[in-house]
């Protein structure tokens, strides 16, 4: 009953597996892509411009608006990785819609590793700011005895990261799949439009949180007073 | 009571707790922080904008723990590794 999409075989030779993880991620990436590639063949600047240009320039616009307000830095730095995160997060999990389609987020796999970029583009980000020293200097705030709680901190929220998108979408698609065993057409139908909400919403808390850590390890240029939201551990 | 009986047993029982008290802990926090957020949104509708996306963020925390009572109660019916075991000794 637990659908596990890294346990479904599409294609066998040999030694070489391909699961249904692997083959709707790769799916969702040529899709985007693809997508990505026709719109900006055929840029214009004129207001006379393709629906597809619009709608990219709206996500890049917005989500641009996101990271500045959260980080208060200039967001061309942050762009492709956040906006990759939640333009990949909120397709897989919206084409959940689509029949035989099995969202790859609802796989641990891809949680994971998705929690782990994040996991170590914080540093990266936070060591080429402020350099290593500074960085590291961070984790003994206020003092050094707080440095163990720091660093589970840490890999604590990462765990968190994984285990938050996972548990969404895997229970969505449980309850999907549980509800259409005995309760015919109508209230599957209620559960997808509540799947899809929950998608949503879920890849907008991924990218948000994941750029919250970020201007959590690298401190603004106009530090006045930073209002973001205590990110240090997760269970208190 | 055999093997097999007793896990499957306690696996359901425990998996109907872990999600019952597991999800009251975060409902209380997440309708707190809630109320608060809409009397803040109330005192100052400027402020919306930040403070919805803060609300998120630590609802999206707090709600992390209820998702892992969830998921512990997903594997306990669904995937549970002692009950596997048990069964493969029983029938090999």
């Amino acid at each position: 009953m637990m659908t596990n999409p890294d346990q479904i075989i599409l294609w066998q030779y040999g030694l070489i597996k391909i699961n249904a993880t692997l083959a709707f991620t790769w799916g969702v990436m040529a899709l985007l892509a693809l997508v990505s590639y026709a719109v900006t063949r055929r840029m214009v600047v004129d207001p006379p411009m393709s629906k597809g240009q619009n709608l990219l320039e709206v996500i890049v616009f917005h989500v641009n608006l996101q990271i500045r307000e959260i980080s208060r830095q200039r967001p061309l730095r942050y762009l492709p990785l956040i906006g990759t995160l939640f333009l990949f997060i909120l397709i897989s999990n919206l084409l959940a819609i689509v029949p035989g389609y099995i969202p790859p987020t609802s796989s641990l796999s891809t949680t994971t590793a998705l929690a782990l970029c994040v996991f170590v583009a914080v540093p990266v980000y936070g060591i080429r700011q402020i350099g290593l020293w500074r960085y590291l200097k961070q984790y003994c705030r206020p003092t050094l005895f707080m440095l163990p709680f720091n660093i589970i901190g840490e890999l604590s929220r990462t765990l968190a990261l994984a285990v938050r998108l996972y548990g969404n979408i895997m229970s969505g698609v449980v309850i999907g799949a549980i509800f259409l065993s005995f309760v015919p057409f109508f209230f599957p139908i209620l559960m997808q439009v509540l799947g899809l909400l929950t998608g949503t919403i879920q890849a907008y808390i991924f990218s948000v949180l994941t750029m919250v850590y970020i201007a959590s390890a690298v401190p603004s240029s106009d530090d006045k007073d930073s209002k973001h939201p205590e990110t240090g551990d997760t269970h208190e | 009571m055999s093997d097999i009986s007793l896990i499957g047993m306690i696996s359901i029982f425990t998996a109907g707790i872990t999600i019952a008290i597991g999800s009251v802990g975060p409902a209380l926090g997440e309708a707190r922080a809630l109320a608060q957020a809409l009397s803040a949104i109330a005192q100052q509708p400027d402020e919306a904008n930040t403070i919805s996306r803060t609300l998120f963020v630590g609802l999206a925390m707090v709600e992390s723990t209820a998702i892992y009572c969830l998921v512990i109660s997903m594997i306990l019916i669904f995937a549970n590794p002692f009950w596997e075991y048990a069964i493969a000794q029983s029938g090999g």
